[in-house]
Formats: C-alpha cells, sequence, structure tokens
C-alpha cells in the first residue's frame, strides 16, 4: 500500500507539526516528512481527529516548512527483532550505525511494550555477585530487578555500571549476561568509553546497542529505550537469554518529555515535567522483570544524574517511587578519593531479602550487612557531632564506631575497578574490619555468628 | 445511525472523544473496531468524552462507538475471595490464560466465575417480607468466610419461593411475589456507595499487631488514615503488614499504579502466610486489585472505586472489612492525567479542582455502620499517599489529612537508620484514643490510657533532650536526664522498632504491647530508684536482664515469659546499688 502524501501542514511548533484535512489517522502512527530538499523525517501521532493531527517529529522540526509533504505509514513503530541484534550498533530510531546491513527481522514488534501481567509475574530471587562489596554487602541486586544508578555529573557512574556489566554472575554459575546498552544524549566521548570497554573486554559481542548522543535529536530520545526494551524482550522472553539493560542518561531522557509537554502546552508537573512522567517513566522500568514459563531475564540499571545532586529532584524522585531500590552515588566520598563512591546509607535494594542468607549468599549475611550499616550510620552521625564537641566528649564506644566509619570507607568501599570479590570475600573483610569495634557493641549480631566467623573469638 | 451508535471523532491518548451517541454521563461505551471498553465523562453538546481502560495506539477517528447503557458497576457475589483482578474487576487469571503473560487489549471478562456452582443455604422461607440488603440465604465461600446472599438493596416484598442447592451466580435462588428474581450475583456502579441504615462513631480499634500503630496512634474499625511517605520509606510494607495482621474479617488489597512485582510478592506469600486471628491461610480472607504502574491510568482511576465497592459489599454482609489502597497519589496522578487531557482548568500542581472533593468522597466511604440487615459492619480505610520529594505540603497530601483521623507520618530520615516501621512518633497522629480508650480500658488494662500518656510524654521530652544533646554532648546532663534519655531509647529500639519481616515479632499482640510499656516503666521507676541508693546509671543500664528481657520477643510465648523477665531485671538492678 502507498500511502497519500498531504501537503496540509498548518502550525510547525516546537518539535510538533499541525495537519489538517487527512483522512482517518491512527493515534500513535508512524509518521514520514519529505522536506523540500528530498531528506526525510520520521514522526509520530500524538493526537488525531476529524480536523487536525499533531506529530511529533523524533529529528525535530528543523527546515520544515508548510510545504513539506506528510505521510502516514499505517502502522504503529515497530522495532524489526531477531537474534542478528545480537553484537550490532543501532542509531537512537533503531537503523544501523555500525556500517552493517539493516537487521533481518524475526517480526517486527510494536516498542511500547504491553504491560506484564502481574500475576503472570515470578518474583526474582537469584543473587547476582557484582564483585563490588558495597552493593553485594549492602544493597545486593537480585536478577530481575530494576535497580537505578543515582548520579550526578561529573560522578564515576559509568565505571561503576561498567564495572557491573563485566563482573556480574550468578553465583556458581557460568551463565552470561547480554547486555543491552541505551544511550540516550550522552557525549560522543561517553559513549566511545563505554563502546570502548564493552570491545576490550570482548562483552560488544554479547550486546546490542541503541546509541542517541548529544548532538542527535533530542526527541528522537523518547523512542531509543523503547527500542532497547522492545530488543531485550524479544532476548530474554523469545530467546531465553538473561539481558542486562543500561541505559543513560535518565535525565536527558526525562528533559525530552518535558520539550514536548511545553510544546504542546500542557499543564506542567512540578520543576516544568509534564503530570504523566510518573507514569511514562514506569512503563519504562516496568518492563524488567522475570515471567511466568520463561527462561529468560530482564535486569535493568538505568543512570541518571541528579541536577544539583537533588534527591528530591522530580527525575530521581520519580524513578525512586518505581525502582526496586537505587544506588546513590556520593560527591563527598568522590572527592575524598573513594572508588567506588557508593553512599550505602540513602541506598537500597528493595529485593535483596528474597535472596541472601544461607541458600543462596551465607547464613551471616543479613546480620553482617545491618551490623556495618548501622555502625557505619552511627560512626557517620558522630562525625557531625565531633565537628562541634570535639572527641574529647565522646565515650569509648562512640570513638570506636567514629573510627569504624573511616575504616568502612577505606577498606571496604574502596576497592580497585577491575576488583571483583566473591561474596565470601566481601562477608570476611566485614568480619575482619569489625575486629575495629568491640563485641559488646555489635548488638545488631547474635552470639552463634559471632562464635562461627569473628576473626578473634571464632571457636575452632 | 441509531442513538446508541457513534463514530470516533478525536483520540489522545486515553481520551477519546465520540459524535452521534447519546450517552449518560458515567456511562460505558464499547469504542473503536476493537470494542475497547470506556467510559462517558465529560459531554459537550454533540460531544461525549470518554476515557478508555486500555491502550487507544492505532484506533482511528471514524471508527464506531457504541454505547452499551450501563454505568461501570462491579459483579458482587461468591467468588470474589481470592480474586486479583486488574481495576476494572477483569480477573488477572482469566486474562493471562486469554492473552498470556503480557496483557493486550480488547478482552472482556466477567468478574466472577459464572458457572461455578456454589452450595446455597436458604435462611429465609416462603411468606417472608423481604427488605433490601437483608439476608436471604448464605454460601460457603472460603474456610473462615461465609457469603451472604442479600436482597439487593433497592428490591423488596414477600418471599414466592426459595430454595436450598447447587446453584450458579446467574441462576435464581429465590423469587418475590411481585415476580424479582433474585440471583446470588448482584451488580452494583462503583461511583455509587452502597446503601446502609445509619452510620455510628467507631468505638473499637483496629488491632494491627504493630505496637506503634495499636498503643500510640489507634485506628478504629470504620475510621481513615492516611500513610504519607517518601519511596524507600515503609508504604508497602506496612500497608502488607496490615493486610497480614488487622483483626478486619476481611481484607481488600488495591495496589493502584504501583510495581507489578509487589503484587507477585502479595500472591506468592499470602496463600501460604496463617490469619492470627484465625489460624487460616491469609488469601481466603484477602480481595486484591492491581492496576500497576504501567497499565492503563484510566484503569487505576477506576481501580479505588473497585475496591471500594467489593468493599462495601463484605460490610452490607455484617463483616469489618479493611481496604488497603497503594498509593492514592497514583490514584490522583490518573485524575490528574485524564483533566489534562480534557482540558480542564488546572487547580494546585496542575491537579484538578475537583480533586480534595473526590478524595473527601472516597475516604466517606469508610464508616462503621448499620447494615440494611440490621448487623453491625465497618470498612476501614487506609490510604498510602506518596508525595514528590516527601513534602507533604502537596495538594493529595493535604487533601488527605484534612479528611482521615489517623496519620501516620513516615520519616526518611527513621528508614534510612533503619529504625522500621519508620513512623515518625513526634509528627504522627490519631483523633480516636478518646473513643477508643474505654475499649481498650475493658478489654486491655483499666490504666491503658495512662501508660499510653506515659510513653509519648518520655518520646517528647526526649525529642527536647537531644536537642541539648547535639550541643553538649550527652555526658553534660544531669543523670535524671541521661536516665530519661536511656528509657526513651529503650521505647525506641524496643517497644516502636519492628521489623515487619521478622517471622515472630512482626505482630505483637495487645496485651503483649501493654506488658511491654509496663516494662519500661518499671525499668525506669527500679533505676530511679536504684540511683538515688548510690548506683551508676551505666551499671543500671548495662543488667544482662535487660537485654534478655528485650531480646526475648523474638522468641515464642513472649507474653508468658515477659513477668518472670521483668522480675529478674528488676531484682538485678536492686543489687547494682547494693554492689556501691
Ligand atoms: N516495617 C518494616 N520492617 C522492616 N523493613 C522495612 C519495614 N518498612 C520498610 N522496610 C524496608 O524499607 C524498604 C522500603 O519499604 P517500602 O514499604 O517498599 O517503601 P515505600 O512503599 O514507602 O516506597 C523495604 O524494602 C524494607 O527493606
Ligand atoms: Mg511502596
Amino acid at each position: 500500500m502507498t500511502s497519500k502524501e498531504y501537503k496540509t501542514i498548518t502550525d510547525i511548533k516546537g518539535p510538533l507539526v499541525f495537519l489538517e484535512k487527512t483522512e482517518p489517522v491512527a493515534y500513535g502512527e508512524i509518521v514520514s516528512i519529505r522536506l523540500s530538499d528530498g531528506s526525510e523525517k520520521n514522526g509520530q501521532v500524538l493526537d488525531t481527529s476529524d480536523d487536525m493531527v499533531v506529530v511529533q517529529v523524533f529529528e525535530g522540526t528543523e527546515a520544515i516548512d508548510r510545504k513539506a509533504g506528510v505521510k502516514f505509514l499505517g502502522d504503529v513503530f515497530k522495532l524489526p527483532v531477531s537474534k542478528g541484534l545480537i553484537g550490532r550498533i543501532l542509531d537512537g530510531a533503531g537503523r544501523p550505525r555500525d556500517g552493517g546491513p539493516e537487521i533481518i527481522a524475526d517480526e517486527n514488534a510494536d516498542i511500547i511494550g504491553a504491560a506484564i501481567n502481574p500475576y503472570s509475574r515470578q518474583s526474582p530471587h537469584d543473587f547476582i555477585q557484582t564483585g563490588v562489596s558495597a552493593i553485594d554487602c549492602c544493597t545486593t541486586l537480585v536478577r530481575g530487578q530494576k535497580l537505578p544508578i543515582f548520579s550526578a555529573s561529573g560522578l564515576p557512574h559509568n565505571d561503576i555500571a561498567l564495572q557491573i556489566a563485566r563482573q556480574a554472575k550468578l553465583r556458581d554459575s557460568d551463565e552470561e549476561f547480554i547486555v543491552v546498552f541505551c544511550a540516550m544524549g550522552i557525549t560522543a566521548e561517553e559513549y566511545n568509553f563505554f563502546r570502548s570497554d564493552l570491545e576490550r573486554t570482548g562483552a560488544l559481542e554479547n550486546a546490542a546497542l541503541f546509541v542517541n548522543l548529544a548532538d542527535d535529536p533530542a526527541v528522537e530520545r523518547l523512542i531509543t529505550p523503547r527500542l532497547a526494551l522492545t530488543a531485550a524482550e524479544y532476548l530474554a522472553f523469545e530467546h531465553d537469554y538473561h539481558v542486562l539493560v543500561i541505559y543513560t542518561d535518565m535525565t536527558n531522557y526525562c528533559d525530552s518529555l518535558r520539550q514536548i509537554g511545553a510544546a504542546r502546552e500542557e499543564v506542567p508537573g512540578r520543576r516544568g515535567y509534564p503530570g504523566y512522567m510518573y507514569t511514562d517513566l514506569a512503563m519504562l522500568y516496568e518492563r524488567a522483570g522475570i515471567v511466568k514459563g520463561k527462561k529468560g531475564s530482564i535486569t535493568q540499571f538505568p543512570i541518571l544524574t541528579m541536577p544539583g545532586d537533588d534527591i528530591t529532584h522530580p527525575i530521581p524522585d520519580l524513578s525512586g517511587y518505581i525502582t526496586e531500590g537505587q544506588i546513590v552515588i556520593s560527591r563527598e566520598l568522590h572527592q575524598a578519593g573513594i572508588y567506588p563512591p557508593i553512599n550505602v546509607l540513602p541506598s537500597l535494594s528493595r529485593l535483596m531479602g528474597s535472596c541472601i542468607g544461607e541458600k543462596t549468599t551465607r547464613d551471616d549475611h543479613k546480620k553482617v550487612s545491618d551490623q556495618m550499616y548501622a555502625a557505619y550510620a552511627q560512626g557517620r552521625e558522630l562525625r557531625g557531632l565531633v565537628a562541634i564537641v570535639g572527641e574529647d566528649a565522646l565515650n569509648e564506644r562512640d570513638l570506636q564506631l567514629l573510627k569504624f566509619a573511616d575504616i568502612f570507607e577505606d577498606k571496604f568501599l574502596r576497592q580497585d575497578r577491575d576488583e571483583d570479590r566473591t561474596i565470601d570475600e566481601t562477608l570476611n573483610l566485614c568480619w575482619e574490619l569489625m575486629t575495629n569495634i568491640d563485641t559488646k557493641y555489635l548488638v545488631r549480631l547474635d552470639q552463634e555468628l559471632i562464635e562461627k566467623y569473628h576473626p578473634e573469638e571464632k571457636k575452632a | 445511525m441509531s442513538k446508541n451508535e457513534g463514530v470516533i471523532y478525536r483520540i489522545s491518548g486515553p481520551v477519546v472523544t465520540a459524535t452521534g451517541i447519546e450517552a449518560r454521563m458515567y456511562e460505558v461505551v464499547r469504542v473503536g473496531n476493537e470494542k475497547l471498553m470506556g467510559e462517558v465523562i465529560e459531554i459537550h453538546g454533540d460531544q461525549s468524552v470518554i476515557q478508555v481502560y486500555e491502550d487507544t495506539s492505532g484506533i482511528r477517528p471514524g471508527e464506531p462507538v457504541l454505547s452499551t447503557g450501563q454505568t461501570l458497576s462491579v459483579q458482587l457475589g461468591p467468588g470474589l475471595l481470592t480474586q486479583i483482578y486488574d481495576g476494572i474487576q477483569r480477573p488477572l487469571q482469566t486474562l493471562e490464560e486469554v492473552m498470556g503473560v503480557f496483557i493486550t487489549r480488547g478482552v472482556d471478562a466477567d468478574g466472577l466465575d459464572l458457572e461455578k456452582k456454589w452450595d446455597f443455604v436458604a435462611t429465609a422461607s416462603k411468606g417472608d417480607d423481604v427488605l433490601g440488603g437483608q439476608v436471604i440465604g448464605t454460601v460457603q465461600e472460603t474456610d473462615t468466610i461465609t457469603h451472604k446472599i442479600m436482597v439487593p438493596p433497592k428490591a423488596s416484598g414477600k418471599i414466592k419461593s426459595i430454595k436450598s442447592g447447587d446453584f450458579n451466580v446467574t441462576e435464581t435462588v429465590c423469587t418475590l411475589e411481585d415476580g424479582t428474581e433474585i440471583k446470588m450475583m448482584q451488580e452494583w456502579p462503583v461511583r455509587h456507595p452502597r446503601p446502609f441504615s445509619q452510620k455510628y462513631a467507631p468505638d473499637t480499634p483496629l488491632v494491627t499487631g504493630m505496637r506503634i500503630l495499636d498503643f500510640l496512634f489507634p485506628l478504629a474499625k470504620g475510621g481513615a488514615a492516611g500513610i504519607p511517605g517518601p519511596f524507600g520509606s515503609g508504604k508497602t510494607v506496612t500497608q502488607q503488614s496490615l493486610a497480614k495482621y488487622s483483626d478486619a474479617q476481611l481484607v481488600v488489597y488495591i495496589g493502584c499504579g504501583e510495581r507489578g512485582n509487589e503484587m507477585t510478592e502479595v500472591l506468592d506469600e499470602f496463600p501460604h502466610l496463617i490469619d492470627p486471628n484465625t489460624g487460616k491461610p491469609l488469601m481466603n480472607r484477602t480481595v486484591m486489585i492491581a492496576n500497576t504502574s504501567n497499565m492503563p491510568v484510566a484503569a487505576r482511576e477506576a481501580s479505588v472505586y473497585t475496591g471500594i465497592t467489593i468493599a462495601e459489599y463484605f460490610r452490607d454482609q455484617g463483616y469489618d472489612v479493611a481496604l488497603m489502597a497503594d498509593s492514592t497519589s497514583r490514584w490522583a496522578e490518573a485524575m490528574r492525567e485524564i483533566s489534562s487531557r480534557l482540558e480542564e482548568m488546572p487547580g494546585e500542581e496542575g491537579y484538578p479542582a475537583y480533586l480534595s472533593s473526590r478524595l473527601a468522597e472516597f475516604y466517606e466511604r469508610a464508616g462503621r455502620v448499620e447494615t440494611l440487615n440490621g448487623e453491625d459492619g465497618s470498612v476501614t480505610v487506609i490510604g498510602a499517599v506518596s508525595p514528590p520529594g516527601g513534602d507533604i505540603s502537596e495538594p493529595v497530601s493535604q487533601g488527605t489529612l484534612r479528611i482521615v483521623k489517623v496519620f501516620w507520618g513516615l520519616d526518611a530520615g527513621l528508614a534510612r537508620q533503619r529504625h522500621f516501621p519508620a513512623i515518625n512518633w513526634l509528627s504522627s497522629y490519631s483523633l480516636y484514643p478518646q473513643s477508643l480508650n474505654q475499649w481498650f480500658r475493658d478489654n486491655i488494662a483499666s490504666d491503658f490510657p495512662e501508660v499510653r500518656t506515659q510513653i509519648s510524654a518520655l518520646l517528647k521530652v526526649e525529642a527536647e533532650l537531644q536537642e541539648i544533646v547535639q550541643l553538649v554532648g550527652s555526658d553534660a546532663l544531669p543523670m535524671d536526664q541521661q536516665l530519661t534519655l536511656e528509657v526513651a531509647r529503650m521505647i525506641r529500639e524496643y517497644f516502636l522498632q519492628q521489623n515487619g519481616f521478622d517471622p515472630i515479632d512482626a505482630y505483637s499482640g495487645v496485651q503483649q504491647q501493654y506488658a511491654m510499656a509496663q516494662a519500661i516503666l518499671t525499668f525506669q521507676e527500679e533505676a530511679k530508684k536504684a540511683m538515688a541508693a548510690g548506683a551508676r546509671l551505666q551499671d543500671v543500664v548495662n543488667v544482662q536482664s535487660r537485654t534478655e528481657l528485650m531480646r526475648a520477643r523474638f522468641a515464642e510465648g513472649y507474653l508468658d515469659k515477659i513477668g518472670g523477665l521483668v522480675e529478674a531485671m528488676v531484682a538485678e538492678i536492686a543489687a547494682t546499688a547494693e554492689a556501691n
């Protein structure tokens, strides 16, 4: 079917084109716009009626004039999917970017993605060892979880994401993840960093990359993660892969969303972001998980940079309301020269409880994690007090805790970028560091565990 | 073209405008070639504005719209319990059977199994005069719940025939003289409260087993509570604890615009968890509604109405029902999203101007009532609120707080210290103690309210002292104030903290709560005496028997042991004075 070309554009505003006198156009339909110089742009229908159609143009409306020709392609946005996606680099709209051929489709999948029936989900419960102590001990990652990194500009979130991608594995298993990487508005330099790391480790052959860079069209960012997740769903649920989706930077995605909202003159919600941003983000994040009767899984690692380091900003705030926890990167720790600068206190893994313990990690994991956390939290709080009243006002317990906070950061948090600690090594390290505190102050540990693991109290 | 068929004029996300149809407000219509379900929410001249409960991608202007003459309703009758529904009462299990693991569109499903036979036992007889709401028979729906079959609210008359036996929900079990046929299934429009005889003032607490709630900030059966808190502060864990342990006879749990995995967790867990009040699986008393964040927003908007109508229906049978809505903010956001598509004049933060009246109408459907059948029943509503950035000055929190009498304020700082439940004891409140005091005096202890007052007073004093400690350190305080700090610490760590996942301590009966509070006050008193006699605070605090008293709550049978443990503590504290 060759569809009709309309030359009835009435208005052009921001990323939107308005046209009239069309035959019935479907909501969500894909649009192709031919400019007077012969070049083409793509878009999607945002509003349709007998009188007027509103099209959101992915590549931006630059150079479009009222004489441009508009064709409606009869279908909603679909991604050709097949196993051939693995090892490929595509642009933000799903076209090859690596000079390779078009993807030969096994099927064309709707990129909006249907919601997983909550009745059909399976609770994630497989422990993923990332080799990063702060994460494995305190905010344990579970296969099928969506766990974002809350970072800010200038912090090493990319290194952490890559380290996780390299090291993540199930304990006692060689099963590997394949990575679906989605770039939204990041710089070419950042992208090259990701790409060369994936290349260096050989992971690129087992990855699919969807790339929209800072100088690529901003509106296109709204579809890039949907393409990536559609690919991930296909690989996980049709071909049994365990897929790790890393997408960065959600902040750029949200800014594109805001741009569309503004162009449509919608009533803005907080800080100018659209009122439906929560729902929109949920439609990405909720595409993580495991479903009944399928072997594969989707684990998501979205990265976002908190504007002004503010965790209450709508982007981290709405994300935190949807994701199953968050890993918070701290500027203060980064400035103190600690890598990875993960602040475990505001970090959380909501699914941790389901994947730690005797059968999966170790019997002492929960209590050790609670104790490490509590001691560090108290130690950090004492830093504030000491700044006012001096160390002299502290009793013995408080002095130990104060010192422990430094040890925690220096010995527990700090590790090399390629240092891959097993969960046993991490937990043993915790015990060793806790010898700096008298056992009588280790109230979250019970006697049994102390006798089993404490280096100085261990019973043979 | 007849008036019950029109055509689509415009589509903008979940909002569709149709022309040529003569629909009534809130009428259910079928939209497009796929007959997607929608509801008329605005009428302008010839145009009907419809919110559609399924995704509208691919639908075109010109496709048909059919009116159905019905308003958005739920099916009520045996078969509701243990079910999990979406926001418009489609059983998720049926959807899985028809569509697989992803929810696609265009599928209708009945809320009740229309084929299944139930053993109906008539309790009314031929010749009885019956009124709307009167019970005429029963069905043993689950181990714990007897489903009472009622005359629909608007029917009444003399019974011409009634028979016991196996029936499905659409078969007639009773006929009235005027020809009215009564079936086990009723349909009821969700946006209308179900009728009752009269509302009573609540006088019985909803016992939750959470110490901070029952003891300090009790909720009445038939009351309403709001739980605002930032993400990660414990809204969902608290709601789930209430669904597990509260002494309601029935629970309606609404996952409104939240995570899919959280509903899966409930589905996995509840069939295996035992209701502490009946000894039977929790699932037997539970109805779930799951319209998660990525499911259509219009159905999310409807989900709370679907849930509360089901809750009211069980209240009509004389049950105490508790309803949890996690989260009402997502419901409000669904209203905002629809309202903005309607280009309505926005109120505060883009929410529609009618936000606060919708909130009020919803919470008003809670209450303890005399049912049409003359029994006592209640619906207690507990709504989670998710304020942006945790700041409760926003419209949904404020709109909620204006109506509910109980405020359980979750605190990010406490959650960060892993103090759970992270309910702030200084900012939270309950306006029910006055009306519930008598119950506590009669059922727990005659001085219960006084003990509560002492415990909360200690917490207030601690807060004041902490301000001084921040400036000078605790060693600078006089001994008696240092003791107060220790007592308050005991309240926090032993009494207020309660891990929602601890197999034993997650539930604490009110009798035990009282005994624990008394143990704290005893410690305070004995410590004072010992210190007056020369004991050192440090020695008093470190007595081993106090640690044992506190630890023993994690083992079974604590209530029976606590008396002995307190005695041991008293003796050991007294000895610290003698040692000096
Ligand atoms: N009562 C509780 N006992 C133990 N842990 C809790 C409790 N409340 C909250 N938590 C912890 O906090 C996390 C977040 O709680 P959740 O109820 O999911 O927060 P919210 O719904 O407010 O985002 C949980 O995963 C759990 O680790
Ligand atoms: Mg929650």
